[in-house]
């Protein structure tokens, strides 16, 4: 039973932070439609922007974090300035291979930077964070994570529901064409949500980069594990990305802990493929329906 | 004595006979004789041994590539999972070479018929999904198939790999390179030819208009599900007999290269190349082999040199970025790849000096 438990937690943990990774995902294809292969870089990026404020250049942790948003944000306006505006309109395949050579030219870039090694962030967690329940016992990173991920969840879900930016996002990703034709800058909205959507997947990131080094081999194995997660809760559905990513997390765990570990990483392509045969439009997916 | 087609000064076409020519020329035929005799003749004799190992590297390339672009440039179903089908023929054919004592001949091409049954399982989802959602199906095809060669170790050996028997036609032995490379252009003009006709036939027209408009293609009876299915099978047969070739070449495999980069990798030639053109993947299959084998020596040659040998610099992850560069810019430049660029040059120079 105590290894049950300890599984659910683990799982639960992992899996919340999958989801986290896929927010930002998520939020691409909502406003633009563009399937991101460069999520994972995006993720290292984030990760390794943190790591040259807090480690290089000494500031402190609050100023880094906040200093490495803004990176990513710029950094996010900039690759939809650059590369996604002239492919508006051009079929699926160019979009795709671009995102998967985005990824090949940003991972280059950090290898050449950084190097393939294993980074890791001074600790900067007080231990009265973590939770110790008998046999549940939650590092305070995890709990640091639960925060800031409920946190940004709760900022978005306002930022959709009311500013005005955000309805005019939510307005391009149901029907282009109308919010074109009713006077919503569609081309600054892709930026804009390319931008947060950098700025979400930096976040996510520095928060995997705290709790198990950063990587880049590891960060982008984990842009291709989001492809599951976002599928199964639906590919336009931020919340059930979150959702998502708590089941394959939970799947993940038990497979390692009661099948064979080695099952583990295969198992969220199995249910991924299951998924697409039965449900493509995963649990809160918006359905188009076709019959052709 | 037949009258020789040369260029006319303009479009004079009747027929659609003659809209579906594959040389519009006989001049373009004479030079097509003409560089496949040199191909065959002077190469072996002129190349260095390193030279001849890339030439056949591209020669297999060019065979997967060519079916990769069956799929996405006429078909229009992108698929994300060709290189674990390589990986898949390659396996067909060293379990088929070391368990039933097949000789080549035999194995290549069964090892290619078993890839396109595979391919074809994996392009059940294409009977419901399309687009994006068939893209991310096929994905998970490669990490499947790619955990299946790592870890089915009484069918696959896991990671010891399998070491094949060596090549022989009766009993002369082809292996090394010279023997593989008369192999694999056979096998390339072959399969080439049986590609570009393909195209011409019922089968390509419904591929292209299943490409152009599955609605339109569905209405004018066209049962697309199987041929898509068909697509899917016939694009992982060549992907399995370059596969298989691959396997006979090396002499001994690991399910270590059959991984994703791979698969972007064909993609890349097929985009590079040009989208739905049978030419177009044997440029793009020269150009990406000739990248990646001129980066792998630049890197080199940077990693030893003064100033970068000092500083500790790994230049290697400079590879990565200049292939990433390579299909960004294509993209964003020349969408429609090389054989466009090439379409331009000539028809550029066709009437030249008098061109308007």
């Amino acid at each position: 039973m105590d290894f049950f438990i300890q599984l659910l937690v683990g799982g639960i943990s992992v899996g919340f932070l999958y989801g986290l990774s896929a927010m930002g995902f998520v939020m691409i294809f909502k406003s633009s439609s563009v399937l991101n292969f460069a999520h994972g870089e995006l993720l290292a990026i984030g990760a390794y922007f943190f790591l040259a404020f807090i480690v290089w250049a000494k500031l402190p942790f609050l100023l880094a974090f906040l200093l490495a948003l803004v990176g990513c944000f710029l950094l996010g306006i900039m690759i939809e300035r650059i590369f996604l505006r002239p492919l508006i309109g051009e079929p699926l395949i160019f979009v795709i291979m671009l995102t998967v050579g985005l990824a090949a030219m940003f991972k280059g870039i950090i290898l050449l930077i950084w190097g393939g090694n294993l980074h890791t962030y001074p600790n900067f967690l007080p231990e009265t964070l973590g939770i110790n329940w008998g046999v549940v016992r939650i590092p305070p990173v995890y709990s640091a994570t639960l925060v800031i991920g409920m946190l940004f969840l709760l900022l978005f879900g306002l930022f959709f529901k009311f500013s005005s930016q955000g309805i005019y996002m939510r307005s391009v990703a149901d029907n282009q064409r109308a919010a074109l034709s009713l006077g919503v800058h569609v081309k600054r909205v892709f930026a804009l949500s390319w931008a947060i959507a950098a700025l979400v997947a930096g976040m996510s990131g520095m928060v995997l980069g705290i709790i198990n080094g950063v990587n880049v081999h590891d960060l982008s194995a984990i842009g291709l594990k989001v492809f599951p997660v976002v599928i199964l809760g639906g590919l336009d559905s931020i919340g059930g990305a979150i959702i998502g990513g708590i089941i394959i997390g939970l799947l993940e765990t038990f497979t390692g802990g009661y099948l064979s570990p080695s099952l583990r990483d295969v198992v969220p392509y199995v249910i991924l493929v299951l998924i697409l045969l039965l449900k493509p439009y995963g649990l809160f997916g918006l359905k188009e329906i076709e019959r052709v | 004595m037949k009258k020789f087609h040369l260029h006319p000064c303009g479009n004079f076409r009747e027929r659609y006979t003659q809209e579906l020519t594959v040389f519009t020329t006989d001049f373009g035929r004479l030079w097509g004789v003409i560089g496949f005799v040199l191909l065959v003749t002077t190469v072996p004799w002129l190349a260095s041994p390193y030279m001849l190992y890339i030439i056949n590297m591209i020669g297999i390339a060019a065979i997967a590539a060519i079916g990769l672009n069956i799929l996405i440039g006429f078909t229009g179903q992108i698929s994300l999972g060709h290189g674990a089908f390589f990986g898949v023929g390659a396996y067909a054919a060293a379990i088929l070479a070391t368990r039933f004592h097949l000789p080549f001949f035999v194995t290549i091409p069964l090892a290619g018929l078993i890839t396109a049954m595979i391919g074809m399982i994996f392009g059940i989802p294409s009977g419901r999904l399309k687009g994006l959602y068939l893209t991310i199906a096929t994905l998970a095809g490669q990490f499947i198939i790619e955990y299946l060669l790592i870890h089915w170790d009484t069918l696959t050996k896991g990671t010891a790999g399998i070491t094949l028997p060596p090549t022989k036609l009766l009993t002369f032995s082809l292996q090394g390179d010279l023997g593989f490379y008369y192999l694999i252009f056979l096998a390339l003009a072959g399969m080439g030819w049986i590609a570009v006709n393909l195209m011409r036939t019922r089968y390509g027209r419904a591929f292209i208009a299943i490409r152009d408009n599955d609605r339109a293609a569905e209405g004018m009876g066209i049962p697309i599900f199987r041929y898509k299915l068909l697509s899917f099978g016939i694009s992982s047969f060549y992907a399995g007999f370059a596969g298989a070739l691959w396997a006979s070449y090396m002499g001994s495999i690991t399910a270590e290269p059959f991984n994703l980069s791979l698969s972007v990798e064909y993609i890349a030639m097929v985009i590079i190349g040009g989208l739905g053109s049978i030419s177009g993947s044997i440029y793009g299959a020269v150009f990406i082999t000739l990248l990646n084998e001129s980066l792998r020596f630049m890197t080199g040659i940077l990693m030893n040199s003064g100033i970068v040998a000092a500083s500790g610099l790994n230049m290697a992850p400079l590879r990565e970025f200049i292939f990433g560069l390579a299909i960004v810019m294509f993209i964003l430049i020349e969408p429609r790849g090389l054989a466009e660029l090439w379409r331009i040059t000539r028809s550029s120079f066709r009437l030249w000096p008098f061109s308007y």
